[in-house]
């Protein structure tokens, strides 16, 4: 690599990085990219944008995803999983449908585990499975590879759940830019393509979840109002009305695994067919040789969807409520996920929200176009002209306290990111660590909301009971992610924390998963590794380049050649094969750019309203 | 050189100290700096520099939604003058307002045992008038008059009417389930 001489005032050219959204889906994922200044969604060989998230395990532990996958899912049931995001970052409590499905679970705590003829595996494993074949699908498609991707989740997804998608994007070398929430995402791919304005209501129905989103949209600003949803409603539980009228019409008793999965899978073609047409015959082949037949009415099927259709609506007043906004306030309705193609929904959102549904972009790629948008803006391949996206926590977050019960610290509806310090003290002379545990919901009873993990603080000075005061900063950030930091006031202590996910993964975990996967691939960890400093050598270099072309003049010669020197260092080191000297370069350079940086935004700030301020005295 | 913690909210967002505020001002100030600090437009940046976007834009979130909300911000400027609402441990209140209060709570039980939406819909209303007459004298006892202590008298009677008025909206939703 040349040696760039750069003055301050002339930018670098930038290069372009590619960048990709994922819409990591219930029933089907998509991947798409920025291209020529246009979304477009990546195919398959075949010419297919969506990939059934559904992944087979085989005996030698090969593995199939996608199309390839589904043709086991009624000979194989058990090593094949369809619908895995319903038990991303889930205990075997909290999973409402245990006995219906086909899956062996390994009697394990925290998030379940199911075993498989190729092992144990994760709800995150199945689905970096499904990530690494659209990473796979993008590298093929674009000729390189990805710099960096969006991946969505649902709005309604706590805090377990989203950081078990930044896992499984791990699991599949995939740098996560951000995790961006469906509606948010549609919002975004909808706002652009119509020059949008006004509070818009987002309705997205999935395959198994639902989300409902308000957002103002003002100038290039997406503003989340508020949020609300159901992470165990979606249209697999239209199919499941269905499977239950076909076993009560047919009087057959409940199937074995696999005939199971034939009947769903009829119920969800007859779902399908009714969006287009009155009526549905369906014709289901058992093991056994038998054929279940029937036919199901649209007007059947509606009465059967009825509960289901209400279910959805108590959220919707809800996050009006939240947002102190009635429904003449909204000025349109964005429908968004396959099940929103169903006739009783689009009645039922046109009857509540008194008007039709805004159903211009197709309800499946929608959500992977505003990912794909948001990709490319997060990668610094636009100008300064782009848009914001200011998007809310949905869950509060709370702390246990005496008998059992929440203290709430981060209210839902929040905008992020968000912090807020608590202070503790000690209750017993001399005790040097406490336990803080960590929960999220509504709820009074610590019992009824989600436990999200235990934080041991250690290391608190010996001191007699109530003298210690322990600050605890509890940060979530733009991904709606929880951090936490400890600091003993009176002495200044920083307190040891140790983290214990509920549901989650530690980094031992992630690391083990991540080798473990390489044993049985012909790529090597150290490879990867090296692959991934060289990447990050290169983007901290390019943002100190530009950094510098920008705002060198804030710096004195002596502090210019400490940098430019540390440049150097990186440069050096990143053309080597030794990763760990490339990350302590990169370490050495990011800590010698602190000053700097802080200068940096506060020369910003300053320009923005002093900026802002000159223009309206020239208005 | 983080974003102090300690940085007066009003000067963040260069706007008087005033408990009457330019609201719209206020949203134009906190969009500009956002646009300028939110962790996405440091996303392709380095460590440091997305540490510090988070910092400034959590900063400038909290200061925003203090300033944002009547009653949060009127906290903020007692503050800011050295008066505390003590809110936890000062529950002295006039006899006439806590003779008002059981009045209301007996209202919406009442409205609540008839599970009338109606009735809760009248007494938001009223209640939403109350409020809005205290937050005028609010106003004037703190930008006009500047009698600090008795301003703290009157945030602490909100601060029980907005825990009403919180109510209330649990129980419309409870009720339009």
């Amino acid at each position: 690599m040349l040696l760039q001489i750069s003055e301050p005032g002339i930018k670098a050219p930038k290069p372009r990085r590619i960048a990709v959204g994922i819409d990591l889906g219930t029933t089907h994922s998509l991947v798409a990219t920025v291209r020529d200044q246009r979304p477009l969604v990546l195919e398959d060989a075949e010419g297919r944008v969506l990939l059934p998230s559904v992944v087979h395990y085989r005996a030698d532990r090969r593995v199939d995803v996608g199309y390839d996958a589904m043709v086991w899912q009624n000979d194989d049931p058990e090593n094949t999983f369809v619908s895995v995001k319903r038990y991303m970052g889930r205990g075997r409590d909290d999973l409402p449908e245990r006995n219906g499905v086909p899956y062996r679970f390994a009697d394990a705590p925290g998030m379940v585990q199911f075993e498989t003829q190729a092992g144990t595996v994760s709800p995150v494993q199945v689905s970096a499975e499904i990530l690494k074949t659209l990473r796979e699908r993008a590298v093929r498609t674009l000729g390189d590879e990805i710099g960096g991707a969006v991946i969505t989740v649902p709005a309604y997804f706590d805090e377990a759940q989203r950081q078990a998608t930044k896992d499984a994007a791990k699991l599949a070398g995939l740098e996560v830019f951000r995790l961006l929430n469906e509606p948010t995402a549609a919002a975004v791919a909808y706002g652009l393509d119509q020059g949008a304005e006004g509070v818009y209501a987002v309705y997205d129905l999935g395959g198994g979840t639902f989300d409902i989103s308000i957002l103002k949209l003002t100038r290039g600003i997406f503003e989340v109002l508020a949020t609300n949803g159901d992470p165990a409603l979606g249209g697999d539980d239209f199919d499941r009305t269905i499977y239950d009228w076909l076993l009560r019409e047919t009087g057959i008793p409940t199937p074995a695994a696999g005939d199971a999965r034939r009947l769903l899978t009829a119920a969800r073609a007859a779902k399908e067919r009714l969006s287009e047409q009155a009526t549905a015959p369906i014709s289901a082949p058992l093991s056994n040789g038998t054929v279940v037949k029937a036919n199901l009415s649209r007007e059947t099927f509606d009465s059967l969807a009825a509960d289901l259709v209400k279910r959805t609506l108590a959220p919707v007043r809800k996050a009006l409520r939240d947002a102190d906004l009635s429904i003449g306030d909204i000025k349109g309705v964005v429908l968004v996920g396959g099940a929103t193609r169903m006739p009783c929904i689009r009645t039922a959102v046109a009857e509540f929200f008194r008007q039709p549904p805004l159903v211009d972009l197709d309800p499946d790629k929608v959500v992977a176009i505003g990912a794909a948008l948001q990709a490319n803006a997060l990668a610094g391949n636009r100008a300064g002209d782009d848009w914001l996206l200011l998007d809310v926590i949905p869950l509060s977050l709370g702390l246990e306290t005496m008998g059992g019960l929440t203290e709430k610290i981060i209210p839902r509806n929040s905008t992020l990111p968000v912090a807020r310090a608590q202070e503790f003290t000690t209750w017993k002379d001399g005790q040097t660590a406490m336990s803080i545990h960590v929960v999220q919901g509504e709820r009074e009873l610590v019992g009824e909301c989600r436990s999200l993990a235990r934080f041991e603080l250690r290391g608190i000075p010996p001191m007699v009971a109530g003298a210690a005061r322990v600050r605890v900063t509890f940060q979530v950030d733009a991904d709606g992610l929880l951090s936490v930091s400890a600091a003993e006031q009176t002495s200044g202590v920083e307190a040891k924390i140790e983290v214990k996910p509920s549901y989650g993964l530690n980094d031992g975990d992630i690391a083990r998963m991540i080798e473990d996967s390489y044993r049985h691939a012909q790529d090597d960890i150290e490879a990867r590794r090296l692959r991934e400093q060289k990447v990050e050598a290169v983007r901290l270099l390019e943002a100190t380049e530009a950094a510098l072309a920008e705002d060198g003049g804030l710096l004195s010669a002596d502090e210019l050649a400490v940098i430019t020197q540390g440049m150097q260092v990186l440069r050096d080191a990143a053309e080597g094969a030794d990763w760990e000297a490339i990350k302590k370069a990169a370490d050495a350079l990011n800590e010698a750019s602190v000053e700097f940086a802080g200068r940096r935004m506060d020369y910003s700030i300053k320009k923005a309203l002093t900026g802002q301020k000159l223009e309206e005295l020239s208005a | 050189m983080t974003p102090a913690a300690t940085r007066n909210y009003f000067e963040l967002f260069q706007l008087p100290a005033l408990f009457q505020l330019d609201l719209e001002q206020l949203d134009r100030q906190y969009r500009e700096i956002q646009t300028r600090v939110h962790p996405d437009k440091a996303a392709h940046l380095s460590d440091t520099e997305k540490r510090l976007a988070l910092q400034w834009a959590t900063l400038a979130n909290e200061a925003y939604r203090t300033l944002k909300q009547p009653l949060e911000r009127a906290r903020y400027l007692l503050r800011i003058h050295g008066v505390e609402t003590r809110e936890e441990d000062n529950t002295a209140m006039p006899k006439e307002f806590l003779l008002e209060q059981i009045e209301w709570r007996e209202e919406l039980q009442a409205a609540l045992a008839l599970r009338s939406l109606a009735a809760l819909d009248r007494l938001s209303a009223r209640l939403r008038t109350e409020i809005d007459s205290l937050l005028v004298s609010l106003a004037t006892l703190l930008d006009v008059e500047r009698r600090h202590p008795a301003a703290a008298d009157v945030v602490r009677q909100l601060a029980f009417l907005e825990k009403l008025d919180r109510d209330i909206g649990q129980a419309q939703t409870e009720l339009e389930g």
